[in-house]
């Protein structure tokens, strides 16, 4: 996927303006804002959780290298195959080979971020293989062309008479006079025109919630039950996950799954929890032959010991962006690249670079929301000001601002000379402000008085009117 | 440490006070005042240096810090009408300071008495009534720093409850951000806009003819945006009511006259 993380403003204000999609995004704020409220309100350890939930990640990234061996030495035991990969590239020929090697034709796909990371889909599909999305919001924008908006819901961005129309455009042989204005239908429908290719495909790959290192398993959590049907029926099995999704053990897991669903969707538990190890064995009734685990460093690794190392501990449930103005706003196409809101603001600068992302972490009023609703308890905007920290020391913020900051610092480190500029600015407004009280357009503040206005001073400061009062306490004032 | 009979408050105007809104200032000094601490104003602070913070520009964020400290360390207490500017000392100059360890004590030590002015009023100095009336409905904005930072909620609450004749109504929507972000609005506006769009609907929708919130950035932003509607909703900062001097102009509002409702202009 090709970012376009460097439009960042031209696509926010796009966003703003689609009605469809605004339409769309009004479910996220009445839906999963007020799910997760009430999953929380029902859990009286839920806080405790969050605490613990955030101490095995750090625990598990402490000694990351440690638990990818043990998992690693696990998977082999149970006659699976651990494969290496530190970069996006590795990883697709990676994949890509072992589809060679099973002549396959079609794969089936539960959804994955980190494919969409490597950008599996093109890559497969340029080699002649059909990747075949099972995840329902997956099928409907892989019919689109389109990218995930949001890391759980990837068609969140769509209203339902959106989707009936792109299953109208995109399902064949779908009888015209069918009806499709209810959900319900629309999930028959894509049952319908999904069952039959789980059946033809050789491999199919998964993402993974939870890698687990004592017994070698992958976890993967879904609504819709696609993703064990993706595993089960192929020949083979990729999971495909990044480094930081080990935790060293079943009981570990089991912690975070609490925190997982009650985040991502209010849900107490997804409706389906997978535990997968190994292919299948001689007894199993059912299973893959072949078992891949695609372990992704892409950048990861270097974030360890860093300022941005607690990123690491994300568990891609989506209650930042779910709790986030911006995101809520905008919705994730804005955002330009594979993760989006508060997690994306602090993860994409990390596996882009911030010369290419830096918008990201800048479109934040720091109002904190995301980090309040985080299960692992990430300080997201506290990582994306170091973000704006690297950008402003590789000179790479706007220029306008560079200026503005400079200019107000040389009075703000200067008490006298900030005061009679003060005392000037409030003269200014204040005179600018005349008899209505506010601005309506103001030199250099073009973006605040577009759409408001500019409360004007009454024209004193607060500083010069103290020193009037004259009292004993502000002559002395200055030094205690 | 023995607290004197009387504390001595250093009082952290704030810029956008000094600025925009002096009777939050001499608000603040009388509510303290009358808590029984003597209040004064060191004359030669600027900014809390959140403008550079919040850019990444931590050099100079951490001289402004290092000045403040300097300024406010021999007071018993730091109060400052600003959740935000607050925050700014109690939460993040000692991080900023990290690197230097004997600043980062000073820090610490100086965070540790360093109150938002409605939290130091009902938690530090025990504040439960005050000396105001205030006829009419109200509604309050939670500023994000004060809420999710420093867990203001329950104190602005408290106390607009022992104002006379005021009847609290609240937003819905109250723990989402109005947009401000310092120079996010400026940088990012459309995005600010909407943010302020759905927050001013808000408080148009609970009928309350004032809104009220702890800091002047939400209120510069809020009272800005409802006066280019030309919705009649007055702005103050909730000190101006606690102290009973909420009878001059509102924010963005001339004296003596108020200006006229305009009608809404479309795209704005």
């Amino acid at each position: 996927m090709q970012p376009t993380t460097k439009d960042f403003p031209e696509n926010a204000r796009r966003a703003l303006g689609d009605v469809p999609l605004q339409a769309a995004l009004g479910n996220i704020a009445r839906g999963w804002q007020e799910k997760r409220t009430q999953a929380v309100a029902a859990l009286p350890e839920f806080e405790a959780l969050r605490t613990a939930a955030a101490a095995i990640k750090d625990h598990t990234i402490a000694h990351l290298d440690e638990y990818l061996e043990r998992f690693e030495s696990r998977v082999t035991e149970q006659g699976g195959t651990v494969h290496w990969c530190r970069s996006a590239e590795e990883a697709r020929h990676t994949i890509l080979a072992i589809c060679h090697r099973l002549n396959a034709r079609t794969v089936t796909k539960g959804k994955s971020m980190v494919a969409e990371e490597i950008g599996l889909n093109d890559f497969l599909g340029g080699h002649g293989i059909a990747p075949v999305e099972t995840d329902l919001g997956e099928h409907i924008i892989q019919l689109r062309k389109e990218a995930p908006s949001h890391i759980i819901a990837p068609a969140v961005h769509l209203t339902q008479a959106q989707v009936a129309e792109t299953f109208r455009a995109g399902h064949h042989g779908l009888p015209t006079n069918r009806r499709l204005d209810d959900a319900r239908v629309l999930v028959d429908e894509a049952r319908n025109v999904l069952r039959p290719r789980y059946f033809a495909a050789e491999v199919g790959i998964t993402g993974a919630n939870f890698l687990v290192a004592e017994t070698g398993s992958a976890v993967i959590v879904t609504n819709e039950g696609n993703a064990d049907l993706t595993q089960l029926l192929p020949k083979a099995h990729i999971v495909l996950a990044g480094i930081e999704k080990l935790v060293p053990t079943l009981e570990d897991a089991a912690t975070i799954l609490r925190v997982l669903a009650r985040s991502a969707t209010g849900q107490e538990m997804a409706a389906y929890t997978t535990f997968a190890t190994g292919p299948r064995r001689a007894r199993d009734v059912d299973g893959p032959e072949e078992f891949h685990v695609v372990l992704l460093d892409n950048g990861r690794s270097a974030l360890l010991g860093t300022e941005f190392q607690d990123i690491l501990r994300c568990i891609r449930c989506g209650a930042c962006l779910n709790h986030c103005p911006v995101y809520t706003g905008i919705g994730g196409h804005a955002y330009g690249w594979v993760y989006t809101g508060p997690m994306g603001a602090v993860l994409t600068p990390a596996l882009l670079g911030v010369a290419e992302a830096g918008h990201l972490p800048n479109a934040s009023t720091f109002c904190g929301r995301c980090e309040s609703v985080c299960p692992m308890r990430i300080p997201l905007p506290k990582m994306m000001r170091h973000w704006r920290e690297r950008e402003f020391a590789a000179h790479l913020a706007p220029h306008a601002i560079r200026r503005g900051l400079s200019w107000w610092a040389f009075f703000a480190r200067r008490p006298a000379l900030y005061r009679a500029a003060a005392g000037a600015l409030a003269r200014w407004l204040a005179l600018m402000g005349g008899r209505l009280g506010y601005v309506r357009t103001l030199p250099l503040a073009g973006g605040w008085t577009a759409v408001r206005d500019m409360p004007a001073p009454s024209g004193r400061t607060f500083q010069q009117l103290w020193a009037m009062r004259a009292q004993p306490a502000a002559k002395k004032g200055s030094r205690p | 440490m023995t607290t004197p009979a009387r504390p001595r408050v250093g009082l952290l105007v704030t810029c956008l006070v000094d600025l925009f809104r002096p009777e939050v200032g001499f608000a603040s000094v009388k509510l303290i005042e009358d808590a029984g601490c003597i209040v004064e104003v060191p004359r030669d602070q600027t900014c809390c240096g959140q403008p550079a913070y919040n850019s990444g520009d931590k050099a100079t964020a951490q001289e402004l810090a290092r000045n403040l400290i300097a300024l406010f360390e021999g007071y018993d207490y730091v109060a400052a009408p600003s959740g935000s500017c607050a925050g700014m000392l109690k939460v993040h100059f000692p991080a900023l300071l990290a690197d230097d360890p004997l600043w980062e004590n000073r820090a610490r030590r100086l965070a540790a008495r360093s109150f938002e002015l409605v939290s130091f009023l009902h938690d530090v100095l025990r504040v439960t009534k005050v000396a105001a009336a205030h006829a009419g409905t109200v509604t309050y904005h939670d500023g994000c720093s004060g809420l999710r930072e420093l867990g203001i909620k329950g104190q602005p609450r408290a106390l607009l409850g022992a104002v006379e004749g005021l009847a609290l109504k609240e937003l819905s929507a109250a723990e989402s951000c109005c947009g401000f972000g310092g120079l996010f609005c400026v940088k990012y506006p459309e995005i600010s806009n909407r943010m302020v769009g759905d927050k001013v609907a808000a408080v148009i929708d609970t009928g309350a003819a004032t809104l009220l919130a702890g800091d002047m950035g939400c209120l510069l932003n809020i009272a800005g945006k409802l006066s280019r509607l030309g919705a009649a909703v007055h702005c103050r900062h909730v000190a101006e009511v606690l102290a009973g001097m909420a009878n001059g102009p509102a924010i963005g509002q001339s004296a003596p006259a108020a200006k006229a409702p305009r009608p809404a202009r479309p795209g704005s």
